[in-house]
Order: C-alpha cells, then structure tokens, then sequence
C-alpha cells in the first residue's frame, strides 16, 4: 500500500474519532490522487459538493471527495473555478462515482464530464435549470410536476421484450423502478431507476440545529437509526473537537449491535419467505420482534431513534438491565442456531439461494462494493475492523467473510455476522466502563468541518458536516452505502430469471431512502 | 310419483361445492398458520374476503375487451360445471354420463386457456408473463393429468368416473400397485394446477415471482371475487376428484338417505385430513425455481405412465 506522502498532496489532519486529513487539489491532483487510490485498493466514500454563495470566500463551489485509504480518510477539497461549474468525470476510476455525480448535477448543477447526462434524483418536479441544494435557490416556490422522458437503454433481438416493475409494487416496500430487458424467464439486462423517496433531507438539516438534526439523522432510513445518529454525533462531535463520555460510546456499540442483529433477524426471515418457506419468516420475524421489544424496554424505542445524541447517549443502561440483555442473547444465540440448521438442511431453500444473485470477488471490486453485500462477495471492508473507533478498538472483531456472493453467501454472513454481534453485545455488557453519558459541546466549533463514519448493519454510513461558525450546519452531506451497491444489483440479476430477483433484491436489501434522500 | 333423487344429489354437489370451497381454502389456510406458530383467522375468512370483494365497485383497465369481463364468469362456471359432475356424495347423479375424465380435464384446460387470453387482454408485463407460466405448466401438467385418469381407467374398463368410483368402491376391492404410482402423480399435478408450493406461492405478494396471482393482477372487487372463488372450487375440485379415484369409500351408490348422510360425513373427513396434508407439505417445502416445475411435472407423467405399465404388468 502507497504511503499517503507520496500522493504529491499537502494533507492535513482533521480532528474527530476516525483518523482523516484533508488536502486541496486541482483537477490534476484530483484525478491522480483518485487513481493512486483505485490502484491499491482504496475506495470511494462520497461525493459532494459545496456553495459558498454568501460566504466571504472568492470561490462559490467546492466539489469534495472523500477517499478511503488504508491509512485512513482522505478528503479532499476541489475549488471549482469555471463557470458554469465543471469538473473531471470520476466514474471511470470508481464506478459507483457516476451515479453520485448525475445525482451532484441535480442538485447542485456541477457537469461532470461524463457520457451519461440523465437526471438520476430529479424527477421532473423541478425544472432543470434549479439546482434545490444552492444557497440562491427559492425554496418556496412550487412547480407542477412535469413528465419527462428517461431513455432507458434497450436491448433488441428476437424475443427479447421489457418489463417495467414498480416504482408503486405488489407488497409493501419501499418505491423503486426495476427496467427488465428478458428473453423468455432470463434476464438479459436490469436498470434501475431511483428517486422516488426524495424528501429534500439535506436541505432540511441545513436549518436545524444539532439536537433536532440528530433526530431526522435517526430517520433518514429507518432501519438503521442508531449508525445514522451515531455518526451524525460523531461529526458534529468533530466539529468542534470534543469527545463523549467513554460509556456513551459503549452504550452506543451496544444500540449499534442490537440494531445490526435486529435488521439480519428481518432480513433472514424474509429471505426464507420469499424462497417459499413461510415458516422461517414466522419464526425470525417473532425473535426479532421479541427482540426489539427489549428496545423499547431498556433504549426507550423500537428502532433505537433519538438514543443517540451529540455528547453522548440519552439515558444510561441500569445494571438490571444489561442482566436481562444477557440473558437475552443466550436464548437468541440458542434460537439463531436452530434455524440456521433447519435453513442451511432444506434442500428446496438452498436450492433457490445457491448460485443466484452471483456477484464473484473481482466484480465486486470493480464495482467498489461496501457493507454486508461486498463482504459477501470478499470485499473485506468493515470499519469496525479497518478504522476501529471507541470502543471497537479494545474488541478484537471477527469480520465476517464470504468468497461466494451468491444469495446463499448473503445468507450465511448475516448469519455469522449475528454471532459475532451476540458475542460482542456479551463482551460489551461485561467491560462496559462506568461514568457519565452526556456531555455539553462546547460554545464554539474548533472547525468548519466534520466528518462521521460509521459501519451500519448495511455498511458504512458516512456524514460531512460543515458550518460558518454559526452554530448551525451550512451544508450537510449524508451518505448511504445503498450507492455503491445499488449498481451491482443490476449485475446480480443479470443471467438470473425473472422469477429470482425479489430473492436477489432481497439479499442486498438496500435503502432507497437513505439513497434518495 | 318417484323422487328423483340423482337430480337432488346433483343439485346439492352444486350447491356443496359453492359453499364448501372457501371453507376448505380457509381450513388450509388455517393450518398452516398452526405449522407456522401463527393463531390464523380462522376457517371463515375466505367469505370475508369474498363478501368484501362482492361490496366493491369493480375497476376496468381502459382497454379491456369483453373477454376479460367474460373470463371470471365463464371460469366460475367451468369449476362449478366439474365439481358437479364428480361422483362427490353419490353415484348415482344424471348428468354425470355425459361427461367423463377426458371431458373434465377438458373442462380445466378451457378454463386454463380463458384465464391466460384475459390476462394477456390488458397488455401489463406481468400478466404476460402470468400467462405464459401457466401455459407452460398446463402443457405439462394436462399429459400426466390424462396418463393418472387413464390408469383408473384401465383398471375399471371404462372413463366414467361413476363408474370408476363403483368399480373401486364397491364391486371388487384389490390393492392395487398401479394405484400408488397413479396417485403420486396426481399429487404432483395437484399441486402445480392449484397454485400451491412449491409450484407457486399463492400469498405471495412479489408480482415478478407469481404464476396464477399474476394473471389476477389486472381484476378487481366481483370479478376478483369470482376468479378467487372459482380457484377455491378448483382446487376443492382437485381433492375430490382424488377421492373419487383414490379414496373412494363411502361415496353413496343407492339413494337412501342414511348413506347420504355418511358420504356427507366421510367428505368432511377427507377434506379436513388432505386439508391438513397440504398445508404440512407447503409449510414443509420451499417454492422451487421456475425451471425446476418441468422437472418436476416431467416426474409426475413419468411415475403416472409407470402406474400404466404396472397396470399391465401385474394387473392385467
């Protein structure tokens, strides 16, 4: 792996409890940095981008790009000096960056230089010349909802027809457009078409202060509240250099775990329904349900919202009640290990899971998979591992691993990965330090920006925060690992029947909120 | 004067399979909540279902044709017209001369091809993609269908299914070999005519993976209602033609009232343990992948024409 010093960057360090630096760069420098970082088997974070509008400074927009290296984060700042702005196309060193830059020129208006020029999150609800995250953009003006065309690339032959699913579906899940080119049962070609849940998030934090922040932080997509919260907490913690009480950050790998085993619980249940077997949906569904019901009791709510706040956690864990969360998870380990077996002895359910959805290791890397679904297809990446941050440095954590990436490897690391988590919760409760768990930040930010990371139960979630010393955000960029994973479903499927892919979907179960924003 | 007791039977097998069917569909449902650890609704919610359907006002796709609004009559019909004519409490029933087996699996595969057209009328993806399931299904399921009524055939000398059921039941009573494959098949084919798993999933709600629910997307409030209990009485159509072949025991060959009664109670007996069968198969099994069902009905024709070839081999 390179060292960082030989990028030919000054980089430098930002506070906060993932180790960061920061460093300014030209369009050249952007893009060999991006290179140097694709060819050691770095990643792409996030993409975003910032309006100085009303700001002192000489240059309106900063596009940012935050890279993972093994040595830590790196991020770096891009003044946009043209006009209109524009800015090299990244998409062809990362493959997730094109999707996160058509969604960039929706919202902000900076062209990239790229091949694809459809709007990816703006649907016709606002004409294309108003870009809704600039600071000069009248956000109290309505527009009808135009219709416009989006080519969806076809594929032609004999036989081969389309299939237009969703975004309003059968069941009830959340809205999302699935482009199917088929000849017969085989899929020859899926797009997605992604948007539909795009409520204007970014802006809204804008105008929130930290503690109501944290709250829509926590609802951004629902299943994964407490990684949300935390690293929101964690960026504003950054902000202005402060860290919580060491128990809060205890309490909070707890909430984390709970939340991961919580969400595997669902998903394996659900996975075993859409394979048929409604006996596994209604088995995991009553654990899970036991199992956030002891939420409600000890965290004050089902899917852990509003536990996690900026300075630590809201109420602390009695001594009664970290006896009955280990009481818990030994029934659950018990329970958990049951059904594996019965899951992994039926014939009929392997067979459906076994070589579907198939992404291979080096596709996967390609792809620049993150979270459950990239360590399912050997993408090792799991920031409680990579980049451990209190208390995951004194834990020493299996990641879990799988070289398949078929449905069958989703299965099983979600299954392993609740072990591991059970095993951690135990390891928790027994050297959870004593002390408080709140602490007030401090009047004044020590800097403009702040930077959470955090691995979800899907991957790693990741929050930019920045301010003008206001106390108020100035812009706020969230990120979902949903981005770099929604792409390699449209792979998935491809070769799979028409029939396998609510199965395939269902093994990612990525979040179209936290994607939509 | 005489009463005419075979017009009455007739009469009341109609009658049973109308009012029965739902309550069968319900009892299947009901025990697979049990396997699943679920409480269930209990065996009347299929009626609810059906009463609330009746009590909406039906939506049309712009470009239905009269075939569509047609379809979910003519299929209530067809499976009334079936449940009527199989020997269900009596022999002795009028009409049932003038249709054999031949003619019953003519009767489903109509309905079969009436269904498929309607779905594919409004021009969705997915009731396309429905239609073509199921027609790929029929073509596999009707040969070994025929090859299973053509073994009880054999052994009664005659297509009759009256005739059938007495041969069976009550003038010589032989194990006989042919009859386990025949009824294994017939299994098979139940289960992938009615929609069950591991064929298809009939609570599914992902539209990419449903056969029979596919073809229904486009129906609404009476016609919805309609289709749903004409697939109620399909599938009740189902098990008692299996009985007739099967189990026939029971069913009356006089017209006294008292054997009436017994027939009536040995149905109730066999519904609710197939019933109960069903539901533990389904809870047991998980549905299969689309391309597996040829294998799968391809091992139903198989096992149905070995039924045949035993038939001949030790039987004849």
């Amino acid at each position: 792996m390179t060292d960082l010093k030989e990028l030919n960057i000054e980089l430098n360090p930002l506070p906060g409890a993932i180790p960061a630096t920061f460093a300014l760069v030209n369009d050249e420098t952007l893009l060999t940095t991006c290179r140097t970082c694709q060819e050691n088997g770095g990643r792409l974070v996030a993409i975003w981008a910032t309006d100085a509008c009303y700001q002192t400074s000489k240059v309106r927009f900063t596009l940012h790009v935050a890279l993972a290296f093994s040595q830590g984060l790196v991020c770096l700042f891009h003044p946009i000096l043209n006009n209109p702005p524009s800015c090299p196309d990244l998409g062809d060193i990362f493959l997730p960056a094109r999707r996160m830059q058509r969604a960039l020129f929706d919202m902000m208006g900076i062209h990239f230089t790229a091949h694809d020029k459809r709007p990816w999150l703006r649907h016709g609800a606002w004409p294309e010349t108003l870009f809704p995250l600039r600071k000069d953009a009248d956000q109290t003006l309505c527009y009808p909802n135009e219709h416009e065309p989006y080519p969806f690339i076809e594929v032609t032959g004999e036989g081969v027809h389309e299939i237009a699913v969703g975004p309003v579906h059968a069941g009830i899940i959340e809205p999302g457009h699935f482009r199917f080119q088929v000849v017969g049962e085989k899929i020859l070609r899926l797009e997605e078409r992604l948007g539909y849940t795009h409520k204007g998030i970014e802006k809204r934090f804008e105008s929130m202060k930290w503690a109501e922040g944290v709250k829509l932080a926590g609802r951004i997509s629902g299943d994964s509240a407490a990684a949300y919260s935390w690293a929101y907490a964690m960026a504003v913690e950054s902000l202005y250099g402060h860290t919580a009480p060491i128990r809060s950050l205890w309490l909070r790998a707890l909430a984390l775990e709970r939340e991961r085993i919580a969400n595997h619980l669902g998903d394996l249940g659900a996975l075993g329904n859409d394979g048929g077997l409604a006996f596994g949906l209604s088995q995991f569904s009553r654990i899970k349900e036991d199992w956030i019901r002891t939420n409600d009791l000890i965290f004050g709510h089902r899917y852990l919202m509003d536990f996690i706040i900026p300075g630590g956690v809201t109420h602390d864990v009695t001594h009664l009640q970290t006896i009955q969360i280990q009481h818990e998870v030994q029934v659950i380990r018990k329970e958990v290990r049951n059904l594996k077996r019965i899951y992994d002895e039926h014939a009929g359910l392997q067979d459906r899971f076994l070589m579907t959805g198939r992404i291979p290791p080096k596709l996967a890397t390609e792809l620049g998979m993150i979270g459950l679904a990239g360590r399912s297809s050997g993408v090792a990446f799991d920031l409680r591992t990579q980049f451990p941050c209190a208390p995951y440095d004194t834990l020493n954590i299996n990641m879990i691993t799988h070289h398949n990436g078929d449905v069958a490897a989703r299965v099983i690391v979600r299954f392993e990965e609740i072990f591991e988590s059970l095993r951690l919760i135990e390891l928790i409760l027994a050297k959870l330090p004593l002390g408080g768990v709140q602490s007030d930040l401090p009047e004044t930010s020590s800097n403009s920006i702040g930077l959470g990371w955090v691995e979800g139960w899907r991957g790693e979630i990741f929050f930019a925060i920045h301010t003008d010393n206001s106390k108020k955000p100035f812009r706020i960029h969230v990120h979902d690992p949903s981005w770099q994973n929604w792409p390699a479903i449209e792979y998935a499927a491809m070769g799979n029947m028409v029939a396998d892919f609510p199965l395939i979907n269902k093994s990612f179960n990525l979040s179209y909120s936290g994607h939509d924003l | 004067m005489t009463i005419p007791y075979g017009f009455i039977f007739q009469f009341i097998q109609l009658i049973m399979a109308l009012v029965l069917s739902p309550m069968f569909l319900g009892w299947i449902n009901q025990c697979r909540c049990w396997l699943q650890n679920r409480k269930g609704p209990g065996v009347f919610q299929p009626y609810r279902q059906l009463v609330k359907l009746f009590y909406k006002d039906a939506v049309l796709a712009e470009n239905a044709s009269p075939l569509f609004r047609m379809t979910p009559y003519f299929l209530f019909a067809c499976m009334c017209l079936a449940g009527t004519i199989v020997p269900v409490l009596a022999t002795n029933l009028p009409f049932a001369s003038v249709a054999d087996v031949i003619v019953l699996v003519g009767i489903f595969a109509l309905a079969r091809v009436f269904l498929a057209l309607a779905a594919m009328d409004i021009g969705t993806a997915f009731g396309n993609l429905g239609a073509r399931r199921e027609m790929m299904i029929g073509f596999l399921a009707e040969p070994a269908l025929l090859m299973v009524l053509f073994t009880l055939a054999f052994i009664s000398h005659s297509t009759n299914l009256t005739t059938i059921v007495d041969t069976l039941s009550h003038t010589r009573f032989i194990i006989y070999p042919s009859m386990a494959f025949a009824m294994a098949a017939y299994l098979m084919v139940l289960l992938a005519e009615n929609s069950r798993i591991p064929v298809d999933n009939p609570s599914t709600h992902l539209e990419l993976t449903m056969i029979h629910e596919a073809m229904m997307l486009e129906y609404s409030a009476r016609h919805l209602a309609l289709l749903e209990w004409a697939s109620s009485i399909k599938l009740y159509d189902y098990f008692v033609i299996g009985f007739a072949l099967f189990v026939p025991w029971g069913i009356a060959s006089g017209s006294h009232l008292s054997s009436m009664l017994l027939a009536f109670l040995a149905l109730f007996i066999k519904l609710a343990v197939a019933g109960f069968g069903l539901a533990l198969i389904e809870a047991l099994s998980a549905k299969m992948r689309i391309f597996r069902v040829p294998e799968f009905l391809g091992t139903a024709f198989m096992l149905a024409v070995l039924g045949t070839l035993t038939h001949f081999l030790l039987e004849a």
